[in-house]
This record gives C-alpha cells, structure tokens and sequence, in this order.
C-alpha cells in the first residue's frame, strides 16, 4: 500500500521556548511518539514540515533543528494565523501531528568545499539555523563560512545563546546586526543587512555561495549588493515562501509558473528565479 | 476488443443487476438542468440531454472529501491523532462523455507524480470504471478535437456506449470495463459491422465539432513573454473571479485543507478551491502574489494553457468540454483566449471577441 503523504506522525512538544522580546516567536522542540518515526523524518538543512493540529489545521514552517540533532526536531513559529496561534497556547506534553520533510534543500552537494555565505533577517533565520549547526557539525567538508544575520533589535534576534556561541569560535566570521539599538552594551554590528552585506560579505569567485533568506524588503536591496560585487546568480541560492496547503505540489497554491514552491522548491537558485514569473 | 449489443429494454435491468456490485453516478435531471451526480437506488440516468453542468469529476474527486478523523476527547487514548479514513467500494460513472474521461488522464499526472502519490484520487479512481456514451450532439461551444480529445475518443474509458436507437453498442476497451458489462448481465455480442460502424459514426461525430483552436505555438513561446504579454488586462477587464469556470472545469483540481469540529469529534477534509479567489494565494503576512483580478485570470489561462505545457510536454490541460464558455457570466471565452496566445508575436491585430 502506498503511504498517505498526508497523514501526519503524531509528536509531542517537549519544550517551549519565547525567544523574542515581543514573544511572538516560539521554538517548539517535538519528540515523536513512535520513535521509529524519527528515522522516517530523515531531512536536510532547508527543508520544512507541516505542522497539524487536529481542529485547527496545518501550517508549513522550516525546519530549524538540524540532522546532526538526534531525538528531537525544532520549529520557531511566529504567531500569525489560526493556526499559529493555536500552537502558541499550546503547552510541553501536549500532542500533535508534524507532516514531512517536506520541498527541497539547499544544495549541500554543490556546497560541498565552497566558501559559504548566510544571509538572514528577523525570523527566516530557522532553516538557516539548521544549516549553520549542520555546517558545524561537518565543518571539515566547507571552506569560509561566514554569517550575516540582523534583526530590528538585539532582543529581535532568534538563537541568542547559539550566536554567541558562534561569535566565540574561530571557524566561522559572524556578522550580527540590528537595525538599530539604544543598548549601550551592544557590542555587534548597527546597520540593515545590505549594508552589512556590502561592508563583510567575501568577494565573490566559483567556490563562494550565498544563501539569503528574509523578508521581501530585505533580499529586495541585498541583491543589488550582492550583483554589484560580483556573485553570479547562479551561486545566490534563495528559499521562497508561498501559501500553501498540501506542502507535496498537489493542491497548486503555491505554484509560481510551473513550479511549486513546495515541492520543487522552496530552494532556488535566483537564475532559476529570473526564469520564472514573479509570483511570490 | 469486443462489442456487446445492449438492448435498451434491458438497460434498466442490467443497472440494477449492477447495483449490487457498484455505487452508480450518472447525468441527473435536475429542474432544466443535468448534473453529474449520485443515482438513488434504482434510479437511472438520463441520457438525451447535452452533457451535465457540473462534469463527472466529483466522482473521483469529490467537491469535499473526508481524509481523516480525530477526536480531541481527552480520556481518548489515542486524542488528537488523525485516523485515515476507509477506502472507497467499486462505483460505475456511467453515461460519461469522453472528454470528462479523457480530464481524468490530464488530472492524474497532478495526483499520480513519480516520487508523490495523493493515495485518495488515486483510490478513488482505482475504484471506478468509466462508462462512457459518444457523443452524437457536440454543442456549439464543443472544442474537444483541438484538445487533444474529441466525441468518441477512448482514452480514460473502460466502455465506450454508442447508442442506435433501439439500443447502445458497448465496446470494451479495458478488463474492468468487460467485468462491469458481465455484473450487468450484458452479453450478447454485437454484430459483425458494429465496430465498423462505430467509425463511420465517430467521423461524423468529429465533423460536427466546428470549433478549433490552434494550440501549435503554445511550447514555442517563452513563458515569460506570455506572462508578460500586453492583452491580459483586456481578457481580465469583464471577469468578476466568481470562480465558476474552475468549479465546473473537469481538469481543474486546486484543494483547500480544513479542519471542522462538532464537540470533541471532528474531520480533516479537502474541498475544492479555486485560483480565481484572493485568498488562494494570501500570505500570513498580508502580502499577496496575485493580490489583482489581472494576475488571476491570467494565472487560470498560463496554467492550463502553458504551464501545464511545458511541464508535461503532451498538450494543454483542457479537454475542450466549453462549460467555462458556456457557463461564465460575462462571456470570457478560454478559445479566443488560446487564440491570442498561440498568435501572440505573429498576429498583433488579434483581440478579444
């Protein structure tokens, strides 16, 4: 019999964790009541879920633990929707469904050798989350990595203890950034991300990718930067969101020409992007 | 394959024979219209008018389709875990007109891709045979032969039904058809020129079908040009995103999810949605893709006139049935639409009928 790609494997939340000043960000970590489960939730950094709650629905969100993190998958969700919401009320012990993984992954194949640049802003820094632990943790297969990260303020900023962390070690160039902050004892960049792109982001050349996710605004003026020092489009890799229901390209709304964000993305290059209609 | 002669005397009792066996649906009089729908015990459907408002799509696909059940009750052991629901018993869609038949091809390369099975379409479909019934009155707004199909194409049927006045020849194509035509009790061989009547008939049919739509330049053009091209706002001007042309359109297959409860029971179900509507594409954060009536319409015609294209390389997904053509109401026609797009570059002066 085939599997029903849309039944969900029943997860309890373990723990919850506010991690914004405005509380409107959570990070749920799920452990799978059938332990077997885990093994068939194999993914890779960039890859997201459908997150289900019986009565209320299902929400698609980035993964934002990393495969190298066994007995449990995290998820940072901002308070939004219905669903959202719901998930927000919620307490550690309660049970509910996780659908996946779910779309593709960006390309650690490619990336394999290549210097690497993260570029994220506000809350899509989960998937990237994922990929900096995961890069970490198999640090010897990557060349420079280096991560550019912002948010509005210091206490906008997702992971706060794990970026202090990184800030620490010497394997990795972090450049963290608000958009401004009367914190005297801000001790990290001030300035929005195409800035910070501009003034630390590598030179570009073959071996040197990027991989941006954030909000509209924000990628709308890095790329600019990035074109203006020399990254060729097809080494500038972006994760889209779309809405989306099914989350395995069945129910097309997400479709952006003939593609789906779920399914054939949500990673694209952008000179795949330039190829297709601007519908997201 | 072979021809089974099935006198109309004997029509009725063969559906009740079959009955015991299948779950039958067929084209209903309702008021002045025919619908494709559920037969009551007993009933039998009609078969002289054009075909149905709504096609037989539902069948395979129904408009709102149970995938699971929970129950949220907390001294339920097993609270908040979805359970599947059963599959479906053997149902007969009879009466079908072959291009609805042929929709089903179209739609299943969505639902049956190579690394991602919707397991619900697919048993549903798995468990119907397709009786189809050529078709001897294509309307005015018909296109089928420009879309890949047309009045006695077989593809999607088990059985294809021709009628001759006093009774219908009904020829196998498929096992399940023949399994069908045997729970009928159906078996009284045709006569020997059946099937090379059958033809003449179908060339005859295919000649009444007077409206064509070129389709030939669709691959060749460049997407983005397309996307990009200057009479979307004219095609656009009159629609009023009611949605009909979706909801009636067999190979138009958009699903929303939700959830409904009534105290602590409640069901996962789907339901068709329509990318004519707002909300289709509304992000969480209030930004929309395709937030104008223009970007909407223009999404229906690139999808099934382009996207679809491309993506499967084997036709527009379109059967040329004409119920959008025929049912929208303020007269947007997807064949002028196809015109303008298949000319587009080579013939400037085209516009909007």
């Amino acid at each position: 019999m085939q599997p029903n790609p849309y039944l969900p494997y029943p997860v309890r939340i373990d723990e919850i964790t506010i991690e914004t000043e405005d509380k409107n960000l959570k990070t749920f970590k799920f452990s799978f009541l059938d332990p077997a489960d885990e093994e068939k939730f194999a993914y890779r950094p960039g890859q997201f879920a459908e997150l289900s709650i019986a009565g209320k629905g299902e929400i698609p969100i980035g993964i934002a633990s990393s495969p190298t993190e066994k007995g449990f998958v995290k998820f940072t969700v901002n308070k939004v929707g219905l669903v959202t919401s719901h998930l927000h009320k919620m307490k550690e012990g309660d049970v509910m469904g996780i659908r996946g993984p779910l779309g593709n992954w960006y390309p650690w194949d490619l990336l394999a050798g290549k210097n690497v640049v993260i570029i994220g802003g506000g809350f899509a820094f989960t998937t990237l989350r994922s990929s900096i632990i995961y890069m970490l943790a198999n640090r010897e297969r990557f060349g420079d990595i280096h991560v550019i990260y912002g948010a509005r303020t210091p206490g906008m900023l997702l992971y706060r203890q794990e970026l202090a962390a990184w800030e620490a070690r010497d394997d990795i160039h972090m450049h963290i950034t608000v958009d401004a902050t009367q914190d005297p004892s801000w001790k990290y960049n001030v300035g929005f991300v195409p800035t910070i792109t501009d003034q630390k982001a590598p030179a570009a050349d073959e071996n040197t990718y990027a991989i941006i996710c954030g909000p509209p605004i924000m990628i709308k003026f890095t790329q600019p930067v990035l074109d203006a020092r020399g990254y060729a489009h097809d080494h500038i890799v972006m994760s889209l969101e779309n809405r989306m229901k099914c989350g395995i390209g069945m129910c097309s709304h997400c479709n952006v020409g003939q593609y789906f964000v779920c399914k054939d993305g949500p990673v694209f290059t952008l000179a795949q992007l330039n190829a297709m209609p601007k519908e997201y | 394959m072979t021809c089974i002669k099935i006198d109309k005397q004997l029509w009725a009792q063969g559906l009740a024979a079959a009955e015991a066996q299948y779950r039958l649906f067929g084209p209903v009089k309702q008021g002045a219209l025919y619908q494709f729908d559920a037969l009551a015990a007993g009933q039998t459907p009609d078969l002289d008018g054009p075909n149905t408002r709504t096609s037989a799509r539902a069948v395979v696909y129904p408009q709102s389709e149970v995938l699971f059940e929970y129950s949220l009750d907390s001294r339920d052991p097993e609270a908040h875990v979805l359970k599947e629901t059963p599959a479906p018993a053997p149902r007969a869609a009879l009466a079908v007109r072959p291009c609805d038949a042929y929709s089903f091809v179209l739609v299943r390369r969505n639902f049956e891709a190579p690394d991602v099975k919707d397991v619900y379409w697919l048993r549903n479909y798995a468990a119907t045979v397709f009786v189809g019934l050529a078709c001897d009155r294509p309307c005015s707004t018909c296109f089928c032969t420009s879309a890949g199909c047309g009045p006695y194409h077989e593809e999607g049927l088990d059985v294809l039904l021709v009628d001759e006045e006093n009774h219908y020849l009904a020829k196998t194509i498929t096992d399940k058809g023949a399994a069908f035509l045997q729970t009928a009790g159906w078996r009284t061989p045709a006569d020997p020129e059946a099937e090379a009547r059958i033809a003449q008939r179908r060339s005859a049919a295919e000649a009444r079908v007077v409206s064509t739509v070129p389709t030939d330049r669709l691959a060749q053009i460049p997407q983005l040009e397309l996307y990009a091209a200057n009479f979307w706002q004219d095609v656009a001007f009159a629609c009023i995103n009611c949605g009909t042309c979706t909801y009636l359109c067999p190979t138009c297959w958009c699903f929303d999810i939700q959830d409904e409860t009534r105290g602590n029971q409640g069901i996962r179900l789907r339901n068709w949605d329509s990318c004519m509507f707002p909300l289709f594409t509304l992000h969480g954060s209030g930004h929309n893709p395709r937030g104008q009536k223009v970007q909407r319409v223009r999404q229906r015609f690139m999808h099934k006139l382009k996207y679809y294209v491309d993506k499967y390389g084997d036709g527009i997904q379109c059967v040329g049935c004409g119920r959008c053509v025929q049912y929208c109401p303020v007269n947007i026609d997807i064949r002028r639409v196809c015109e303008l797009m298949n000319g587009y570059g080579q013939n400037a002066a085209c516009k909007v009928a």
